[in-house]
């Protein structure tokens, strides 16, 4: 192609590196904080009505009859909704298309949604759900995987295999033969329960339909949505409601985090449009922290059984999965998360030989979706545990063991995915001396350890989540003859920082600072299609589009500039609000004239960058494209702990986060990712449990912000981020993803670090104070049978 | 429609500006600052006291206004993100600290954690050390930035707040004082 970005990435690299690399005010963080910035819940238009969802307080339940007229009767309700309203059911991945807006005919988990109101205000809207008379016939609620796998009673309606919701069995070399063969073979049950995302903003959602004028006749349908995936809406809104896609516009607010929360649709946004589509009003629904709980779409519990053969030396010879995932009552990203909870474990060590097998099933609880590090922050768990069981049985020092796996730069996994560059053993090195862990490790007393971890994640998927052939990504840059650039992008900022990057990029290639461009993001109608804010691919596929369409204008400004001076182009570059002649720096003009002499020699300056993926990257088997990435983040974490064996509380002092992110762009906020990430698992590993009980029919006994238990301030252990560059020619300047890949390794860092302080595994989450205090007294009892030696030489006290 | 209660009048100063709207002797000063003033700068992120994001301060104290109800506030100075620069020409150090550290991701905490931070810098007669900053801001949950960046940037900003200080109380000897250049 001719104006390959990466090959202008590398002229880039040489030139003037004048933002890149640096540390940068967000582009839009000041108005957040004076309180000026409208997220969804701000908004407010003439005639606005409040919606409210009705929803199901049994787990499985057919629904006999609704009957609406109570509510409609009471004065300030203006329209009421039911399932019948939504007959078309559908799903964010395409093949799975397994629900509904509202329910149908049956409730499948409780708060699933089977009606909706919309009113004057919240509290008539409240008081009209309540007037909803639902008569349901109460099912049995099936809500153990297993349990429901055997059953004859089929949960979703749509399900073409009962309670099987997806199996994925895949075979990579010759396992038995590597199990057989190994000098050892670590095996371990682990049981992952599921988390949730928690985003401090709720989901919200407000849609109106104008009519006449530019929006003519039908109407144009607006939908203001808190989700991170603006385009997928789209097209689920027009399928569900069928409305064609050109009558329809989405626009993503300022979000209030999503973390993998927000990035389907959920019944509220269908609901708004319905009732705005009826009442001519516009309506807003915005869910209760309740609510948030229950409609979940986060990490899936998962049971995963692991054989794990090493040779004497530590090599790894084969790994053997066996994952059962509980998948709540819908599909969700499910068939991706069943494919991934195997395929992206695959790095960063060579495995000799794999297989895994995973199954997914259908349950009576809120339905399991993707929560940063989607699939693989479970299984990585496992494999971690199983390999600092190996470093012990082998008497191998952890790091070492895993150095001795690492597949290095531009390896093929065992599973056929292409690495390209690959920091793992520099993030090694950096954790291991950040750590003092070669001093202390050996010298911290009884009760305090170290524990090691690694991982590697994905830069966006190759694959687009419905097949197409079109760019994954597309950015649009114009210039004004003030001086300044606007850029427009379907991407979601989520927090994650997103518009920053695109103004990094933009402003690196055009020589303007940041507070010159403009980003306006995530609104259908007026920005390229973009596939959203999900799989860590916004930095690299968004980046390389944006570094395309910006390099087109640099080379028309440069091309202008030189011209006029009458040097070759090579001398020209633009920095600091500048145009500068290389070899004659006192030479120069404002960016602004540079721009006006371009526009005057081609018109308009705009360019539009897009991006896809490479094809040629991923294994040539059923399911081998799934989980292949252009480019593939690496991470280790070690984790300092402190366990109380009177009280069983494990304190997690410091947690060093080395994570190979290719570039950094803007480094602070790559170091807030990290951050962010590490702070997230180790939530995970010590705190946070998404479940319900059966024993109550299927309610969630915490769905608050104060029972599910999110770490304080206080709780949080000290975060030390260590930026390591493995630049990857696949990225912008070599970027490559820091949003999810630092989340991995902090659970079994964790573990890991218990077992080095006390001596115990824990092999099931959260590692709760009854947890550690069952396991100490094992401990105890084996030590005094004589079966095992005191820890770090320490004779305990027996129980 | 639901019958309204009588509506009490409520006299207020909000963000110094003297206030008076009638509100339902129900709603929470919440509901009032976000839906009947427009002061959307206080977030609602659980409506029941557990993340902090609606903090605002009542007569100088950290209040949760989701838990207190706008009657309460009858009388009172009621500060919101919305007035946490006034004084401070548009932009507290507390926010410019925040933006330089990228101390705010989604944003949705930060103003609620600006008003606890605030009463801390405030009452706290030297810069404030990392276990004093956690103490304070225990009542925000944050989601996105493992609170790293917001402690950084909080003892940051009493740094500089205590700088500038002491370079005023030595101001006489200052010849950069525009009023003392003049003479």
């Amino acid at each position: 192609m001719p104006d390959d970005p990466h090959h202008d990435a590398a002229e880039a690299a040489d030139h003037d590196n004048w933002q890149l690399g640096g540390t940068h005010r967000k582009v839009d963080a000041m108005e957040r904080m004076r309180g000026i910035t409208r997220y969804t819940d701000d908004l407010k238009l003439p005639g606005l009505l409040h919606g409210k969802i009705k929803r199901s307080p049994h787990a499985h339940a057919r629904i006999v009859s609704i009957d609406t007229s109570r509510a409609l009767a009471i004065a300030g309700v203006h329209a009421v909704v039911t399932g019948r309203d939504f007959p078309i059911p559908y799903g964010i991945i395409p093949w799975t298309p397994d629900e509904n807006a509202l329910a149908v005919d049956k409730a499948l988990y409780v708060g699933d949604g089977v009606a909706a109101v919309a009113a004057v205000d919240e509290e008539t809207a409240i008081e009209a759900v309540d007037a909803i008379e639902v008569e349901y016939e109460v099912l049995p609620g099936l809500f153990d995987p297993e349990e429901s796998l055997a059953s004859d009673l089929q949960i979703n309606p749509y399900s073409r295999k009962g309670n099987l919701s997806k199996k994925v069995e895949l075979e990579f070399g010759d396992v038995e033969g590597g199990l057989s063969g190994a000098h050892l073979v670590v095996e371990g049950e682990y049981f992952f329960e599921g988390t949730t995302h928690a985003a401090i903003e709720p989901h919200c959602a407000v849609a109106h339909v104008e009519r006449g004028g530019s929006a003519g006749d039908d109407g144009l349908l607006t939908v203001w949505s808190a989700t991170q995936v603006s385009h997928y809406l789209h097209r689920e809104l027009s399928k569900v409601l069928e409305v064609p896609a050109h009558r329809i516009r989405v626009i993503q607010p300022p979000l209030g985090g999503a973390f993998g929360g927000k990035s389907e649709p959920f019944d509220l946004e269908f609901c708004v449009a319905k009732l705005a589509m009826i009442t001519g009003r516009p309506v807003k629904i915005l869910y209760t922290r309740e609510e948030v709980f229950y409609s979940h779409r986060g990490r899936h519990p998962m049971l995963m059984k692991y054989r794990t053969g090493f040779s004497r030396d530590g090599k790894i010879t084969a790994v053997d999965a066996n994952t059962l995932i509980d998948g709540g009552a819908y599909s969700s990203f499910g068939l991706v998360t069943t494919y991934y909870s195997g395929q992206l474990l695959c790095s960063p060590y060579d495995f000799g030989s794999y297989r895994f097998h995973s199954r997914r099933a259908y349950t009576n609880k809120p339905a399991c979706g993707p929560k940063r590090g989607h699939g693989s922050v479970q299984p990585r768990f496992a494999i971690e545990v199983q390999l600092d069981k190996a470093a012990v049985a082998l008497g191998v020092d952890p790091i070492e063991l895993r150095r001795r796996n690492d597949m290095g730069e531009g390896a093929k996994t065992v599973n056929e995915f292409q690495i390209g560059s690959n920091g793992f053993l520099e993030c090694l090195r950096r954790v291991e001396e950040a750590s003092g862990w070669k001093e202390r490790r050996t010298t911290l007393p009884y009760g305090r350890g170290l524990g090691v971890a690694g991982s590697t994640y994905i830069s966006g998927t190759n694959y687009p989540i419905y097949p197409n052939a079109m760019p994954q990504a597309a950015v649009q840059v114009c210039l004004d003859r003030s001086g300044r650039a606007r850029v427009f992008s379907g991407a979601n900022d989520i927090g994650q920082g997103s518009n920053t990057m695109l103004a990094v990029i933009v402003g690196e290639e055009l020589g303007l600072p940041l507070e010159d461009i403009r980003v306006l993001s995530a609104d259908t109608d007026l920005c390229p299609v973009d596939l959203g804010a999900y799989s860590s691919r916004i930095t690299l596929m968004v980046g390389n589009a944006c570094l395309d369409a910006a390099h087109r204008l640099r080379r028309k400004v440069c091309g202008a500039v030189a011209k006029r001076w009458e040097v070759p182009v090579r001398r020209v570059t633009l920095v600091e609000r500048k145009a500068i002649d290389i070899e004659d720096p006192d030479r120069h003009i404002d960016i602004a004239e540079a721009f006006s002499w371009a526009e005057e020699d081609h018109g308009l300056l705009g360019e539009v960058g897009s991006y896809n993926t490479p094809k040629d990257r991923h294994g040539d088997y059923r399911g081998g494209t799934i989980g292949a990435s252009p480019a593939y983040s690496f991470t280790s974490h070690i984790a300092e702990v402190e366990v109380d064996e009177e009280t069983g509380v494990v304190t997690v002092g410091t947690i060093w986060v080395a994570h190979d992110c290719g570039r950094a762009l803007s480094r602070r906020i790559v170091e807030g990712q990290m951050e962010g990430s590490a702070y997230m698992g180790f939530a995970e590993a010590l705190m946070e449990q998404h479940i319900v009980d059966p024993d109550h029919g299927g309610v969630h006994p915490a769905p608050s912000l104060l029972d599910y238990r999110i770490p304080t301030f206080i709780d949080t252990p000290q975060l030390r981020s260590l930026i390591v560059e493995a630049p990857d020619e696949q990225g912008p300047y070599g970027a490559k993803e820091a949003g999810e890949g630092p989340l991995h390794p902090s659970i079994p860092a964790i573990a890991n670090a218990i077992y080095d302080a006390v001596g115990i595994r824990l092999d099931s989450l959260p590692f709760s104070p009854p947890r550690v205090l069952q396991a100490l007294e094992q401990r105890r009892a084996a030590e005094a049978a004589g079966e095992l030696a005191p820890h770090k030489g320490t004779a305990r006290r027996t129980a | 429609m639901s019958s309204p209660s009588p509506a009490s009048l409520l006299s207020v100063r909000i963000n110094g500006e003297p206030v008076q709207v009638a509100v339902q002797p129900h709603h929470t000063l919440l509901e009032v600052l976000r839906y009947q003033l427009d002061l959307i700068g206080s977030k609602q992120g659980c409506d029941k006291g557990d993340c902090g994001a609606c903090t605002v301060q009542i007569d100088g104290e950290p209040q949760l206004a989701c838990l207190t109800l706008a009657i309460h506030a009858e009388g009172r100075d009621v500060t919101t993100v919305e007035g946490l620069a006034t004084g401070h020409g548009g932009v507290h150090p507390l926010q410019d600290a925040f933006d330089r550290w990228d101390a705010a991701q989604c944003g949705f905490c930060t103003p609620g954690i600006l008003m606890s931070a605030e009463a801390l810098v405030r009452k706290t007669p030297r810069p404030v050390t990392d276990p004093e900053v956690r103490a304070a801001l225990a009542g925000n949950l944050c989601r996105c930035t493992g609170y790293t960046k917001i402690i950084d940037a909080v003892i940051d900003a009493s740094r500089l707040m205590h700088t500038d200080d002491e370079t005023a109380d030595g101001a006489g000897q200052a010849p950069t004082r525009p009023a003392a250049a003049a003479q």
